[in-house]
């Protein structure tokens, strides 16, 4: 079942594939501003890497978040998807084509902007982008299912596209706080598998949780 | 127990629970005047300063500071439970419970910060910090005004009742996140002294207790005068409200 929905999310997302390379471009953009506002030089860049790309990658996925959600829910198709199946699993085929869509893109795209932030500056290895890559592989997936929760509660809301973000971004702190952390006690040669951990944790919570909580809230929002 | 069943459905009816709620406001507001004005006495004059803190007097702000904070985790905890009992036995005086402790609970919240910010500039020489206590607190405080916000986005209002209730579950994540900061991350803001023995001195514990039962009291009665502003709201147009308006005093029973 959640396998036909998430095929169906594929298939409705390919064909507005430019919806979703925005969110990415926007993640490119933001970044390189940085250097233009601060400053061109590669220590300081290095220093503001890793809470300049989870900052830019976190908003990106906000962003992202509204295609997923709105356009089913105002044609009337989410009501459908209600009907044919649980909530819970509605819930969780959005928030695994929002993962694959916005979520992986991003994770792939981020040695790129690595490169842009200079976050190798000094080393001849490329372990931190490596550890920038794990840290958003454990940490996006959890911004997607807390992001799916924020989404289908202000779904039926007026002025929903800015409540969405105050909702969230608060719930987003902590996964932020240890995903940045990561990278930065990575680029200060000290061990990261701690924070690691915490992020591979509030991961599985939110997977305990969150698609439950969405799929209520989905229901609220149609019922 | 089959009492307490009772009692415990009889506090979903509206007319119920106003009539109960207009029967013990005036013992909690008496109760509260009481502690407050012995509590603030005891805080403000009756009490040692602390000489280890720059200039001594600030001590007596911690006396506001500790009940805003603890009130403020436990509002959200109460509002929480509230959501709960509202979701799962569809209990709609619940729902006006959550929304009434809203508000207050944001003002303790914004309270704590500010005063732990007068208080922070002489002693630490920091208006603000980024410690961890006082990152989940301000957290606190926007996911206060979230709900806030999340229910005044519709218009209907049995919606922004349960879709508020999730967010209120969801949301309480970040209360043994503030709670135990001060333990897990070893940052600026001191630890426990309340439960611990001996950290506090005896001196500076009877204005503390005092102010703590004033400030709950104080809590309950102002979250009791906005239920009961909910409740007329909510059944504005049920007979008893609309007699009870008129001036005519309410009969026993349930709505």
């Amino acid at each position: 079942m959640i396998l036909t929905l998430l095929k169906r999310e594929l298939k409705v997302a390919r064909r507005n594939w430019i919806g979703l390379a925005i969110p990415l471009l926007f993640f490119i953009i933001v970044v390189s501003l940085f250097p233009f506002a601060v400053s061109p030089e590669a220590p300081v860049l290095q220093q503001l890497a890793p809470g300049v790309i989870w900052v830019a990658a976190l908003l990106a996925m906000l962003l992202s978040l509204e295609q997923f959600y709105r356009s089913d829910y105002q044609d009337g198709s989410l009501e459908q998807l209600l009907l044919m199946s649980s909530p819970t699993s509605v819930a969780i085929s959005k928030i695994l084509a929002h993962w694959l869509l916005t979520g992986l893109p991003l994770v792939v795209l981020s040695p790129l902007l690595g490169v842009l932030m200079q976050i190798n500056h000094g080393v001849e290895h490329s372990a931190h982008t490596w550890v920038l890559m794990l840290s958003l592989v454990l940490g996006t997936p959890t911004l997607c299912l807390l992001g799916a929760v924020g989404m289908s509660l202000t779904l039926a809301a007026s002025r929903n596209g800015l409540l969405v973000s105050i909702l969230i971004i608060p719930l987003y702190v902590p996964v932020l706080i240890f995903g940045a952390s990561t990278v930065t006690a990575s680029l200060e040669n000290m061990r990261y598998n701690g924070e690691l951990a915490i992020l591979g944790a509030f991961l599985l919570i939110a997977i305990v949780f969150a698609p439950f909580a969405s799929g209520r809230a989905l229901k609220i929002s149609v019922g | 127990m089959a009492n307490a069943w009772r009692w415990f459905h009889q506090l979903g009816s509206p007319k119920y629970l106003f009539q109960k709620t207009g029967q013990w406001l005036p013992w909690i507001w008496g109760a509260t005047l009481i502690l407050l004005a012995v509590g603030l006495y005891y805080s403000l004059w009756a009490s040692p300063i602390e000489v280890r803190q720059g200039q001594g007097h600030t001590v007596r702000i911690m006396y506001v500071h500790v009940p805003a904070a603890a009130l403020s985790m436990i509002g959200y905890i109460a509002m929480a439970i509230a959501a709960t009992v509202g979701l799962v036995w569809k209990m709609k005086m619940a729902f006006a419970v959550v929304r009434s402790i809203a508000p207050v609970g944001a003002a303790m919240t914004f309270l704590a910060l500010f005063t732990g910010s007068v208080w922070g500039k002489p002693t630490w020489g920091t208006w603000w910090e980024w410690d961890a206590r006082m990152t989940s607190e301000l957290l606190l405080l926007f996911l206060y005004l979230g709900y806030i916000a999340l229910h005044a986005s519709f218009s209907d209002r049995s919606k922004a009742d349960k879709a508020g209730a999730i967010l209120a579950i969801v949301g309480v994540i970040n209360i043994p996140i503030i709670y135990f900061s001060v333990k897990w991350w070893n940052t600026l803001h001191q630890g426990y002294s309340i439960t611990e023995k001996g950290a506090l001195n005896p001196a500076f514990q009877t204005p503390l207790f005092l102010m703590l039962a004033g400030i709950y009291l104080l809590f309950a009665a102002l979250v009791l005068m906005r239920l009961r502003a909910e409740i007329v709201l909510r059944n504005q147009k049920s007979r008893w409200v609309i007699e009870w308006a008129s001036g005519k005093t309410l009969e026993r029973g349930e709505s």
